[in-house]
């Protein structure tokens, strides 16, 4: 299991000035989505705005981590 | 798309979203399900450098994945990029 906070750590650690919000979809540790904004973003496709999520989370991902979903923007 | 099922019985949600998106947008596309072959579902990660499934390719470019899809078509991009 992962919870909210875990996830929001890895994510503000990993991309420089980044805002996470993390929602536990439906509340059973499991489904996830992440809304993170950082000015690091700028001039980024979405694409690689994605990939940056999931690197940050890459080693949850393979493991305790299964359904994230990812809103990003910049602030 | 690769994806987890077939669009008709997609095997998890965000395979079933980008379907939805794809089919409401009336875009053709081709799916191939990654539980059927388990080089191919480790494969295409390695290839887009992507880790999750499902993954959009248009006209061989890779997209992303269902989150993407959505964003994409809610701006109308989507349209443009499939020449629609």
């Amino acid at each position: 299991m992962i919870t909210a906070e875990e996830i929001k750590e890895k994510i503000e650690k990993s991309i420089p000035n980044s805002r996470a919000e993390i929602i536990n979809e439906k509340n059973d540790g499991m489904h996830f989505k992440a809304i993170v904004r950082s000015p690091f973003f700028k001039g980024k496709e979405l694409v690689e705005q994605h990939r940056m999520v999931y690197s940050a989370l890459e080693e949850e991902l393979k493991r305790k981590l299964h359904s994230l979903s990812i809103e990003t923007g910049e602030i | 798309m690769f994806m987890k099922g077939t669009p008709e019985e997609p095997m998890c949600g965000f395979s079933a979203k980008a379907v939805e998106v794809l089919n409401n947008g009336k875009i053709k596309f081709e799916s191939f399900d990654v539980y059927s072959d388990e080089d191919v579902r480790a494969g295409v990660k390695e290839y887009s450098k992507w880790p999750t499934i499902p993954q959009i390719f248009i006209n061989g470019k890779f997209i992303g994945g269902a989150d993407i899809l959505v964003e994409l078509a809610g701006k109308g991009e989507l349209k443009k990029m499939t020449g629609g």
